[in-house]
């Protein structure tokens, strides 16, 4: 079938959407379901301005087809309520014209859950996957600081 | 998004994906293989793969293992690279596929997806070739257990409807001293200009290579070289650097001189590595 109707668990609720089989996560978040937090940028795996969390784990909402996320916890940006990141980037001024900020913040909002105790090369590790073009980088890395020592 | 559409099957049983497989190429469907997907997401939208019906294997139970059976460590074809690397039960191999991509994209990537890549570095096959693994493949003919080395030439030579399920280690190897390195035009992310891959066996020395020639391998001619007793480090890199397999690479990441360039520091390090003992 080249058009599904599936349900998908985004932010602790169920949406029924119907989608082509062809169509991105990112694609059906924004088109579908009205969730423009996630930001389109290279569509290609590069920038990680569409990253989402699903079940925990960073994920590029462009490298995922949305009927590959069936049965999966899909969190976006919309779902973190006032997450110690969101301050925290806001605290440091970790960022400048926006577009990259949701992508980073569920990147790191991952990273402080899967590695509350991380050090410097995994930080690293993990934020080298989304990119700035304004340069907040220093001031990213400091909001990511800032939560992981209050952990 | 794609500007096409396919078909999506989530087959959850070997013998369901290669009768689907089967099916779906008689209908004339152009079937393909679906594991981090990352292939088809990302060269689809500019057109430059294309498929009727996608065949999602990661449903499949034996594609998901993750265990150590008797002496040897099962890996499932459609762990993601970031899950291999999280459990780190073969640290070359969480080495190696900790430099393919970035962390987020390895969320998706997988073992098996990455070995029979269409993109030519196909990094993650380095630590098999090494450790002289074992593979499992699914296909019409029912499964087979092959020797890497005899179904690994530059490819994973597969035959229509086949693909691959597992990879088979055995554990001396992959307690063996390593050493990995890629490096990269620039930056710390993006594709290798080389990889280099060594292990230490049997007081031998192996060595596989990425980035290198279009496609990756592992060389008995080089490691003859190296593993030359009696000579200087120097001599012994230049002994490999002579029997090199062809063409080498010459392209927007590295001239062909420069990557020889490359490789003669890095086989250098690997001696260093490795070999401390008789590095002069
Ligand atoms: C952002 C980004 C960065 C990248 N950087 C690198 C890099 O640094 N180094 C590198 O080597 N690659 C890199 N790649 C390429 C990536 O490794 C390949 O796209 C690889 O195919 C991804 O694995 P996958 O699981 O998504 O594979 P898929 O897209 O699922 O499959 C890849 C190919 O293999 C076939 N296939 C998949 N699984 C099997 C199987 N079990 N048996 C038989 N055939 C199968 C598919 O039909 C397809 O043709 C990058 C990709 C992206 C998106
Ligand atoms: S839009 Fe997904 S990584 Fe750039
Ligand atoms: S704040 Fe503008 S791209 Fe990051």
């Amino acid at each position: 079938m080249q058009s599904h109707t599936i349900t998908l668990n985004i932010n602790e609720e169920s949406h029924i959407v119907t989608v082509r089989a062809a169509d991105t996560l990112l694609y059906t978040l924004r088109g579908k379901l009205g969730l423009t937090g996630a930001k389109p940028g290279c569509l290609n795996g590069d920038c990680g301005a569409c990253t989402v969390n699903v079940d925990g784990w960073p994920m590029k909402s462009c490298l995922m087809l949305a009927v590959e996320a069936v049965g999966k916890k899909v969190t976006t940006i919309e779902g973190l309520k006032k997450a110690p990141i969101q301050q925290a980037f806001i605290e440091n001024f970790a960022f400048q014209c926006g577009y990259c900020t949701p992508g980073f913040i569920m990147n790191c909002h991952s990273l402080i859950e899967q590695h509350p105790d991380a050090d410097d090369r995994t930080i690293k590790e993990w934020l080298e996957s989304n990119i700035c073009r304004c340069t907040s980088y220093i001031e990213i890395e400091q909001a990511v600081k800032s939560v992981l020592k209050k952990k | 998004m794609l500007p096409f559409d396919f078909d999506y099957y989530k087959p959850e049983t070997l013998q369901e994906a290669v009768e689907l497989y089967q099916y779906l190429d008689q209908q004339g469907k152009q079937p393909m293989v679906f594991s981090g997907g990352t292939e088809l997401i990302t060269l689809g939208r500019i057109d430059l793969a294309y498929t009727e019906a996608v065949i999602d294997i990661k449903w499949i139970a034996e594609c998901k293992v993750m265990q150590v059976s008797g002496d040897h460590l099962l890996l499932g074809s459609t762990l993601t690279l970031t899950q291999i690397e999280e459990a780190n039960l073969f640290p070359l191999l969480t080495k190696t596929a900790s430099e393919v991509a970035d962390h987020s994209a390895r969320g998706k990537i997988t073992l098996g997806g990455n070995i029979c890549a269409r993109i030519f570095y196909r990094e993650a096959v380095l630590p098999f070739l090494l450790a002289d693994s074992q593979v499992v493949i699914a296909g019409p003919d029912g499964g087979k257990v092959a020797a890497i080395h005899d179904v690994f030439h530059e490819e994973l030579k597969l035959k229509r409807g086949e693909f691959l399920v597992q990879t088979a280690t055995e554990s001396r190897f992959i307690r063996a001293p390593f050493f990995s390195v890629k490096r990269r035009q620039q930056w710390e992310t993006g594709y290798p200009l080389i990889t280099v891959a060594a292990l230490k066996i049997d007081q031998e020395l192996r060595v596989a290579i990425s980035g290198l020639c279009p496609f990756p391998f592992r060389s008995k001619e080089i490691e003859a070289a190296i593993n030359k007793s009696g000579q200087s480090a120097t001599v012994r890199v230049d002994g490999a650097l002579a029997v090199l397999p062809k063409p080498i690479l010459n392209d927007v990441e590295g001239s062909a001189e420069y990557r020889l360039f490359v490789l003669r520091n890095l086989l250098i390090d690997v001696l260093a590595a490795l070999d401390g003992a008789r590095f002069r």
